[in-house]
C-alpha cells in the first residue's frame, strides 16, 4: 500500500505545482496580492508531498517490495542496505523523482531567503519553479512512474543493482550533480521573472501595500515599477554560486569515481553524459562573472539573462541526453523512446518559450553603456564569448553522431582527440584572463600599470614550466603542450596569490578579507591547481599491461611491483578473487595493494575493484584483468603523477563558490532609498 | 567615418576573424576524428574503408574467444547474418562476455582482418548501443 500512497501524494504535489504556476501569474495580471501570497504555502505543500513520496519509495526498497517494477529491476534481497536506499536514484524513474525532490527543496530555499524582495517578483519566481516542477511531475506520472506494480506475477527476488553502481561514489554523486543541475532552475526563474516583470508600471490595490511578506512596503517603489531593473541581478548571484558549487562537486566526484571504479585509470572521457554535465558548468562560469558586471556596473544585462537561460537549457538538455538513450555512452541507461520524446517536448516548450520571451522583452532591460577596451568588463566579456564558443563546440561534438546519422544514415562516433583539439585553444584566453581579472579595474585601465604588476609572474611561470619537466623526467621529455599547460597553470596560481597579497595589503590584515574575496581566491587558485594536474597526468602517466603469475614482478618507472599471491573471496552478493601486490621503491616496501575481481551472482557480471596507493605527487594504481590460466592473470598497473591535483583543484573551486555565496547571505535586495 | 562607427567596424572585423578561425578549428578537428561504424555485413560487402580507423560492433559469438601468447586474444563478432574476426592485444573489459554486444575501435587491413585498439562492452543488462539495437 505504501507505494500507492507514494503515487497519490505525487499526484497531489502535481496539483499544487500546477496551482503554484497558475495562481501567481493570475495574481500579477489581475493585481490581486492574495493570489500572490498563495505561492508560498503552495511551494511548502508541494515539497512536503514530494518528500513523502520519496520516503514511501525508500521504505518500499528497504522492505524488498519486489512487486514494484522499479524495485525489482534495481534491487535484490541480498543487497546491502545502504545500496538499497541509493538504488532509489540508480535508475531512470527514481532519478527523475530525485530531480523533482531537489527542485522542491530549492523552491523552499528560495521561499525562505527571499522575504525582502518585492512580492510580485518573488511570486513570479515561484511560479516559474512551479511550472518546471509540474512538467517533471507530469513526466513522472505519465511515462516514468517509479511506483508501477508488476502484478499479478511478480518476482521473488530482484535483478540486483548494476555492480558498477554498488559503490560509495554512487550514493553521493547523483544527488550532488542533481543539486547543481536543478539549482540552475532558480537563476532561470529569476531571469524569466526579470524579463516578464521589467518596467511594468502597474499599481496594486491597497490591500497589497499592507499585506506584504515582511515589512517591505511596495510604496517604496514610488515610480510604480514592480521591481527595479537591476536588483534581480543582486538576488540571483547567491543562487548561481551555490548551484555552481554543487555542480563542480558533482562533476569532480563523477571523475574520481570513474577513475577508481572503471579500472582504466582515466578521469575524463568526453563521454556524452560527462559533456552534458560540463556544458552547464562552463556556461555557469560565464554567468557568474557576467552577473557580477550586471550587479556592479549595471551593464551586460543581455548577456547575463541569455547565459542564465542557457545554463538551465543545458541542464535540461543534459537530463534529456542521459535519459533518452539516443547516444552511445558509458553511462547511458536503458529506456524507451517515448520518455525521450516527452522530455524533448518539455524541453522545447520551456526553453523555446524562454528564448521567445527574451527576444521580445530584452529591449526593456538593456542599458547601452560604453565599456573601455582595457577593463575588467572587457576581460569578462571576451571570456564569456570564449566559454560560449567552447560550449557549443563540445555540444557539436556530442550531437554530431546524431546529426550525421539523420543526414546520411551512417552511424559514427566522434573521437576523443576532437574535444581536446577544440576545447584547449578556445579556453586558453579564458585561462590567461583568470589572474588578470582581479588585478585589473572596473572601467579604464592603464596597460602599463597592469603589465608592471604581472610581468614578473609571467616570466616566473614560463621558467618554472620549462624547469619542472626537465627535473621530473631528467631532461628526457619536453613538449610544447606540457610547457604551455604548466605555464598557464602557474600563471593562474601565482597571479591569484599576487592579488591575494595585494588585497591583504589594502585591508591591512588577513581578517579584513571578505568571504567574497576568499571565494575568488580559492576558486581561481583551484583552477590553476587543476590545470597543472591535468597537464602533468596527461603527459607523464605510465601504464603497464602485463600477464603475470604469483612470484613475478614488474618495473613501473622507478618502482618495482611484486605480485605475491591470489586468493578466493566471497561477499554478500558476489564471489571472486583478491590479488596481493607489494610496491617497492629502492628495495623498501612503500605500499601493499589488494585489487579484486568480483563476480556478481545474480546478474552474472564481473567487476574489478582497483587498488590504489594515493599520494600527493603520484598515484600507484593496480587493476586485475582476467584469469588467463590456473597460474596466470592479466593486470594493469599505472603510475599517475599529480592526478589528485585535478580533484583537489575542483574542490577548491567548489569551496570558493560556496564561500562567495555565504558571503552574500545578508545582502539586501531592497531598494536602498 | 566617425569614431563610433570606426570602433564598431573594428569590433565586427575582429569578431568575424575570430569566429572564422574558431569555425575552421572545429571543422578540421571534426573531420580528423570521424569514426564511422560498420556491421560485419557491411564489412563483408566491402563497404568499409581499408586502413582507416573505424568502429565495428556486434555480438560476441559463443565459443569463438581464443587466447594467444602474452595478452593476445581473437574472437568473432556477428550481426546474426555475417561474421568478422577481431584481433586484440590487451585486457578485455569486465563486461565482455560471449553472447554480449560489443563495439571495437580499430583498423581494417587485408580485406577482413580487423585489429582492434579499443573494445567497449555494454554497461547495462538491457542497454544496447544504438548501432547494435538496429541490427536485424
Amino acid at each position: 500500500m505504501i507505494p500507492e500512497v507514494g503515487q497519490y501524494v505525487l499526484i497531489l504535489a502535481l496539483c499544487l505545482a500546477a496551482l503554484q504556476f497558475v495562481l501567481p501569474i493570475l495574481g500579477i495580471q489581475k493585481h490581486q496580492s492574495n493570489l500572490l501570497q498563495l505561492a508560498r504555502p503552495l511551494a511548502l505543500g508541494q515539497c512536503f508531498f514530494i518528500t513523502l513520496s520519496m520516503l514511501c519509495l525508500a521504505y518500499a526498497f528497504v522492505q524488498d517490495d519486489f512487486s514494484v517494477a522499479y524495485i525489482a529491476q534495481h534491487s535484490n534481497a541480498s543487497l546491502p542496505i545502504m545500496y538499497k536506499i541509493s538504488a532509489l536514484w540508480g535508475g531512470h524513474e527514481g532519478s527523475l523523482l530525485l530531480w523533482v525532490f531537489l527542485l522542491s527543496g530549492w523552491t523552499v530555499a528560495v521561499n525562505f531567503s527571499s522575504r525582502n524582495q518585492s512580492l510580485p517578483f518573488f511570486a513570479c519566481v515561484l511560479a516559474v519553479l512551479g511550472a518546471i516542477s509540474a512538467g517533471f511531475l507530469l513526466l513522472i506520472l505519465f511515462s516514468s512512474n517509479p511506483f508501477s506494480r508488476l502484478l499479478p506475477f511478480y518476482p521473488i527476488d530482484g535483478r540486483d543493482l548494476n555492480p558498477v553502481l554498488q559503490d560509495i561514489g554512487l550514493i553521493i554523486h547523483p544527488p550532488l550533480l542533481y543539486m547543481g543541475y536543478v539549482g540552475f532552475s532558480v537563476p532561470f526563474a529569476f531571469a524569466i521573472s526579470a524579463l516578464w516583470l521589467a518596467d511594468r508600471r502597474e499599481s496594486f490595490d491597497s490591500v497589497a501595500k499592507l499585506a506584504v511578506l515582511k515589512q517591505h512596503s511596495l510604496a517604496k517603489y514610488s515610480s510604480g515599477e514592480l521591481y527595479p531593473d537591476y536588483l534581480w541581478a543582486k538576488g540571483m548571484r547567491s543562487w548561481v554560486l551555490v548551484a555552481f558549487g554543487f555542480l563542480t562537486l558533482g562533476i569532480m566526484l563523477g571523475s574520481w569515481w570513474a577513475y577508481y571504479e572503471l579500472g582504466w585509470g582515466g578521469w575524463w572521457f568526453w563521454d556524452p553524459v560527462e559533456n552534458a554535465s560540463f556544458l552547464p558548468w562552463l556556461i555557469a562560469i560565464g554567468l557568474i562573472h557576467s552577473l557580477m558586471v550586471t550587479d556592479k556596473r549595471q551593464t551586460f544585462q543581455g548577456w547575463t539573462l541569455m547565459l542564465a537561460i542557457l545554463a538551465f537549457a543545458f541542464s535540461i538538455m543534459g537530463t534529456f541526453l542521459v535519459r533518452s538513450g539516443i547516444l552511445t555512452s558509458v553511462h547511458a541507461f536503458a529506456t524507451d523512446p517515448e520518455r525521450g520524446l516527452f522530455l524533448l517536448l518539455f524541453m522545447v516548450l520551456m526553453i523555446g518559450g524562454a528564448f521567445m520571451l527574451y527576444a521580445i522583452r530584452i529591449k526593456k532591460l538593456i542599458r547601452v553603456t560604453k565599456i573601455e577596451l582595457y577593463s575588467r568588463e572587457t576581460l569578462i566579456l571576451v571570456s564569456a564569448v570564449c566559454l560560449l564558443a567552447a560550449s557549443f563546440s563540445i555540444l557539436l561534438g556530442t550531437l554530431f553522431p546524431l546529426l550525421y546519422d539523420a543526414w546520411t544514415g551512417q552511424k559514427m562516433s566522434v573521437g576523443f582527440p576532437y574535444f581536446n583539439a577544440v576545447f584547449i585553444p578556445l579556453m586558453l584566453p579564458v585561462l590567461i584572463f583568470i589572474p588578470l581579472g582581479p588585478l585589473s579595474q572596473w572601467g579604464d585601465n592603464v596597460i602599463k600599470v597592469l603589465f608592471k604588476k604581472v610581468q614578473w609572474l609571467g616570466m616566473i611561470s614560463i621558467i618554472l614550466a620549462l624547469a619542472l619537466p626537465l627535473i621530473i623526467t631528467k631532461a628526457q621529455a619536453l613538449s610544447f603542450g606540457i610547457v604551455l599547460g604548466l605555464t598557464v597553470g602557474f600563471w593562474i596560481a601565482f597571479g591569484t596569490i599576487k592579488s591575494f597579497v595585494l588585497k591583504i595589503q589594502k585591508k591591512g590584515s588577513i581578517r579584513g578579507l571578505s568571504f567574497g574575496a576568499w571565494g575568488m581566491i580559492l576558486a581561481h587558485f583551484g583552477m590553476g591547481v587543476l590545470v597543472i594536474g591535468v597537464t602533468l597526468v596527461s603527459n607523464y602517466s605510465i601504464e603497464r599491461t602485463v600477464r603475470i603469475s604469483p612470484g613475478q614482478s614488474l618495473e613501473l618507472s622507478s618502482y618495482q611491483v611484486n605480485f605475491d599471491s591470489i586468493e578466493r573471496i566471497e561477499g554478500s552478493n558476489y564471489i571472486g578473487y583478491r590479488g596481493h601486490f607489494k610496491v617497492l621503491n629502492a628495495g623498501k616496501t612503500i605500499a601493499k595493494l589488494a585489487p579484486e575481481k568480483r563476480i556478481f551472482v545474480v546478474q552474472g557480471s564481473a567487476m574489478s575493484e582497483t587498488a590504489i596507493e594515493p599520494g600527493v605527487f603520484r598515484d600507484i594504481y593496480i587493476a586485475l584483468g582476467e584469469k588467463l590460466s590456473p597460474t596466470e592473470w592479466s593486470a594493469r598497473v599505472y603510475c599517475k603523477p599529480f592526478v589528485r591535483w585535478i580533484w583537489f583543484g575542483a574542490i577548491l573551486m567548489a569551496l570558493g563558490s560556496l564561500f562567495a555565496a555565504w558571503g552574500r547571505r545578508n545582502v539586501r535586495t531592497k531598494n536602498a532609498s | 567615418m566617425n569614431d563610433v562607427r570606426k570602433r564598431r567596424l573594428y569590433l565586427v572585423l575582429v569578431l568575424g576573424f575570430c569566429s572564422f578561425c574558431a569555425a575552421l578549428l572545429v571543422i578540421s578537428a571534426l573531420r580528423a576524428n570521424i569514426n564511422l561504424f560498420f556491421t560485419p555485413t557491411q564489412i563483408e560487402a566491402g563497404a568499409a574503408p581499408q586502413g582507416a580507423r573505424i568502429r565495428v560492433g556486434g555480438l560476441v559469438e559463443k565459443g569463438s574467444v581464443v587466447r594467444g601468447k602474452n595478452l593476445q586474444v581473437t574472437f568473432v563478432v556477428t550481426d546474426l547474418s555475417k561474421r568478422l574476426t577481431i584481433k586484440y592485444t590487451g585486457i578485455l573489459p569486465d563486461l565482455f562476455r560471449e553472447g554480449q554486444g560489443i563495439v571495437a575501435l580499430g583498423t581494417l587491413t587485408d580485406g577482413n582482418q580487423f585489429y582492434a585498439q579499443e573494445i567497449l562492452a555494454k554497461h547495462d543488462e538491457n542497454y544496447r548501443p544504438p548501432e547494435i539495437r538496429e541490427l536485424p
